[in-house]
């Protein structure tokens, strides 16, 4: 019986990425020097799972590297190696690298082997650090030396000789051997003399001993890991082969060469510095190229996976649909004036189950934001690092569920946010004690539902946004004018703006007036807003506001002359019907109104749209008051017709994007109703 | 050389090795303005009667709006108005011809209003096809892939894939735009 663990591969994938984010997750919360045993347990679990998964699978690159990463946290686990800050970040830098080789297998392309035997090098390298120290007490421990004990030991003799009852739990020699031969030459000897006489021989029974001689620079800890399953059933000896000759091998040699290099920025020469900076750029480009093209292929593979509540509560609305279903199938059969109330009932029924079912079917879309706000905390380590400031990050919300479009849309703005709080909203800790605060800058990442939308917070208790330095450069290119009066609000929108940059200097970071345009076009993509409030010298608070689907919006139908339009009924304040008075006229032409003590402009969407056979006088229709990124507009319609829930169909897929109009949806005749979007109205009205 | 046939039947037996033979090609003809045109029978999605679309805002004149098809959003453009004519009332054999456009961004689904759909027609040999002359008609050759001639006249093979390349209508109203604006600017 053959099975084709072809399919599982997949599941590998999934699990292994997912590993890896909780050995992110573990390693970040590791302080260096106090080292949480559960969390270093955590890490080597996940590390466990992805080696003996890509064994399975026969991804021996894989599984070499992780062995490399699982003796290094082993060893901390064990206690025998301090946890410092250096084999954290090397962990963290093998996490990047084992995720860019398992998105490559995936991908089917090459695997950068290159950069795993580097690292694989570097993580043993800390190992024979370790031992330096320990073994040749306190003697420059520091750079990896050529004459650690590792390098003049060519590999170990190894006396295993299992228990009978080894195969019982599932271990198989076979495989063990094959795990040592992937450190090494391994040679192996069989002593078959316990071997019994075939009727004496229980078939599950391991009665054979071996002599194994693994010629390797691994190790003792990661020869004797691969025993780790089994050690409590075995006897074990573990001798080093001593080496012929006192050369070093020339593999160690190597190892310790390249060791150097990686190295060799921490002894922080300037120009090494600069070199590391460029290099990590690179990296980090190559990162996001391959990012991209993982989520490329996981849109056509994409797959996510749901709570089993969720489905049990989508199954149980089926039922109740079905129910209701029969009900109006009996009214129907034979159906008279009498029983219309009961029809209308079952209709109401009906009416709530369909909305009940697709809220439910909804939420299986539906994941927790922490997927995006778990890599702030590695953000933020790496930056905050690179920047010498000192952070804590704050995450509250993390459970708050939003769509998986949406996800992976404001993933990226985020980090950018982020990195922007990071970079120029946090003041150097010099800086920050002179101003009476505290040397630990905070960054705030907050996610919550408020009346149907999601908001997402990004804040900072940094030095907040330089108003005069913001109206100098509006002015500068020409986008305000002098002498005028500018709220906060409008200034502090020119940073949206592109190519405006008022970071004094250009960094690695951040600072090149690229992005916070990018930045709010891709929210407004997933139907979003963005809003900045700040105070000089005490922080910046940006709030992303996000609708919490994509595929289905309450909406309001509003006519204008012939054609019927939907208004997203969020979007919504309220509708007033206008009286003369109530409106003012700016230089004969644009037209105010008053509204709650402020004036609105009015938006007369026939105009907008040039539909024919509108009404035109502002008293015989209705005002809509509407607000999109914080500003409100009175939307001039004939008339208000019903409120209805309408999915969203794409009106580009056949045709192309319509200014002022976010979609299209089929209404309850037939026909296709245009779906306003409301910032996009505002943006192309001629009177704003 | 009469090949024009009614029976509608063998629309159903397209040769998968159709464009290698480049031999029995089928084209749907249809009337606009006294006019025989012909579009290739394998972009033809489908025939249905004309139904009133939604009006999409500040869209050319030439596109009436958009029209459900089975849950799919699809744009209707009047063909008459594409190619400059002058409009009629639309009547009961008024039909829309749902056409598979192929565009860079992949294929898009666009109807056409024309005034009726005549026929099938066959060509058996390709050589019968001619190359559109520079002919002094309503319409431009650009959007012609070639001529037909028949006994009862002439038909055009349209190239639906300029014709209705959604980039192609705006930029040509874009123009038609700006050229109105300047003779109004000028007078």
């Amino acid at each position: 019986m053959a099975i084709d663990i072809g399919q599982f591969v997949q599941t590998f994938f999934d699990e292994s990425l997912e590993g890896l984010d909780v050995m992110e997750a573990g390693l970040l919360a590791l302080s260096p020097g106090a080292a949480d045993l559960e969390q270093i347990n955590t890490i080597f679990r996940a590390a466990h799972s992805i080696k003996g998964g890509s064994g399975t699978f026969g991804f021996s690159e894989v599984t070499g590297f992780t062995h490399a990463m699982e003796t290094l946290l082993d060893k901390m686990r064990e206690g025998s190696l301090v946890v410092t800050a250096e084999t954290v970040n090397t962990l963290l830098e093998s996490v990047d690298c084992l995720r860019e080789m398992l998105v490559s297998l995936r991908e089917k392309a090459d695997i950068d082997d290159a950069q795993a035997e580097n690292l694989r090098i570097r993580l043993l390298s800390l190992l024979e650090q370790k031992e330096t120290a320990t073994g040749a007490a306190k003697e420059e421990s520091a750079a990896p030396s050529l004459t650690s004990p590792a390098a003049e030991i060519i590999g170990w003799r190894i006396e295993f000789l299992p228990h009978p009852q080894l195969m019982h739990s599932g271990n198989d020699p076979v495989r063990i051997f094959r795990e040592l031969s992937t450190l090494g030459e391994l040679t192996a000897q069989a002593d078959c003399s316990c071997l019994p006489r075939l009727a004496e021989m229980n078939p599950e029974d391991c009665y054979l001993s071996w002599q194994l001689e693994l010629h390797s620079d691994a190790s003792h800890e990661a020869v004797a890991e691969v025993f780790a399953w089994v050690e409590d059933e075995c006897e074990l000896h573990i001798e080093p082969l001593a080496a012929p000759m006192p050369a070093t091998p020339p593999k160690a040699q190597e190892a310790a060469a390249s060791a150097d290099k990686p190295e060799a920025p921490t002894a922080s020469t300037d120009e090494t510095r600069q070199g590391e900076l460029v290099l990590e750029r690179r990296k980090i480009g190559d990162r996001r190229q391959n990012e991209r093209r993982a989520s490329a292929a996981a849109a056509d593979s994409g797959s996510i996976r749901v709570s089993i509540d969720k489905v049990d509560s989508v199954i149980n609305l089926v039922g109740e649909l079905v129910t209701t279903q029969s009900m109006l199938g009996a009214l129907g059969a034979d159906f008279e004036m009498s029983r219309l109330d009961k029809l209308h009932e079952a209709l109401d029924q009906l009416d709530r189950n369909t909305r009940d079912l697709q809220e439910h079917v909804m939420r299986i879309r539906m994941l927790p934001v922490s997927s995006v706000f778990s890599r702030f905390s590695r953000i933020v380590h790496d930056v905050s690092g690179k920047l010498g400031k000192q952070v804590e990050l704050i995450i509250n919300g993390e459970q708050t569920e939003i769509d998986k479009t949406v996800i992976e849309k404001i993933g990226d703005p985020l980090v950018h946010l982020v990195r922007n709080s990071l970079d120029h909203g946090l003041e150097p800790p010099e800086e920050r004690l002179r101003q009476d605060k505290p040397e630990t800058g905070k960054i705030m990442l907050d996610a919550y539902h408020k009346s149907g939308s999601i908001f997402i917070e990004v804040g900072d208790d940094g030095r907040g946004l330089d108003r005069e330095a913001l109206l100098r450069k509006g002015l500068e290119n020409g986008l305000l004018k002098p002498g005028e009066d500018y709220s906060d609000e409008q200034i502090y929108e020119l940073i949206f703006h592109p190519g405006l940059s008022t970071a004094k200097q250009i960094s690695d970071v951040s600072g090149r007036g690229v992005g916070m345009d990018v930045v709010r076009r891709n929210i407004q993509d997933v139907g979003g807003n963005i809003q900045i409030a700040s105070e000089r010298g005490h922080g910046t608070k940006i709030t992303i506001c996000l609708p919490l689907t994509l595929a289905i919006l309450d909406g309001q139908l509003v006519t204008v002359g012939q054609d019927c339009y939907i208004i997203p009924l969020l979007s919504i304040i309220e509708s007033v019907q206008a009286r003369n008075e109530m409106i003012n006229r700016v230089a004969g032409k644009n037209e105010l109104f008053r509204f709650r003590g402020e004036h609105l402009p009015v938006v007369r969407l026939y105009e907008l749209f040039g539909a024919q056979g509108a009404v035109t006088d502002l008293e015989k229709g209705l005002l809509v008051v509407v607000e999109a990124d914080g500003r409100q507009v009175g939307l001039f319609v004939d008339d208000l017709l019903g409120q209805q829930q309408v999915s969203i169909k794409s009106l580009e897929k056949n045709f192309r994007r319509v200014p002022g109009i976010a979609g299209a949806t089929i209404l309850g005749d037939g026909r296709v109703g245009l779906i306003l979007d409301i910032s996009g109205l505002i943006r192309i009205n001629p009177a704003m | 050389m009469e090949t024009r046939t009614t029976d509608l039947a063998p629309v159903g037996k397209r040769s998968p090795q159709r464009e290698a033979v480049a031999e029995n090609l089928q084209y749907l003809t249809f009337n606009l303005a006294g006019e025989s045109y012909g579009v290739d029978i394998l972009k033809v999605q489908e025939i249905r009667g004309w139904m009133p679309v939604t009006k999409v805002p500040n869209a050319p004149v030439f596109i009436r709006g958009v029209m459900n098809l089975r849950g799919a959003i699809v744009p209707v453009v009047d063909l008459r108005l594409r190619f400059g004519l002058e409009s009629v009332e639309y009547t009961k054999t008024t039909v829309v011809i749902v056409v598979t456009v192929h565009a860079d961004q992949g294929d898009r689904v666009i109807g056409m209003v024309v005034d009726g759909v005549s026929d099938v027609l066959n060509i058996n040999n390709a050589s019968d096809i001619k190359e559109a002359p520079n002919f002094g008609s309503s319409v431009s050759t650009e959007f012609i892939n070639g001529l037909v001639a028949l006994d009862s006249g002439m038909v055009m093979l349209l190239d639906v894939d300029r014709l209705l390349s959604v980039e192609e209508m705006f930029s040509l109203e874009t123009i038609r735009n700006s050229n109105a604006r300047a003779i109004a600017h000028a007078s």
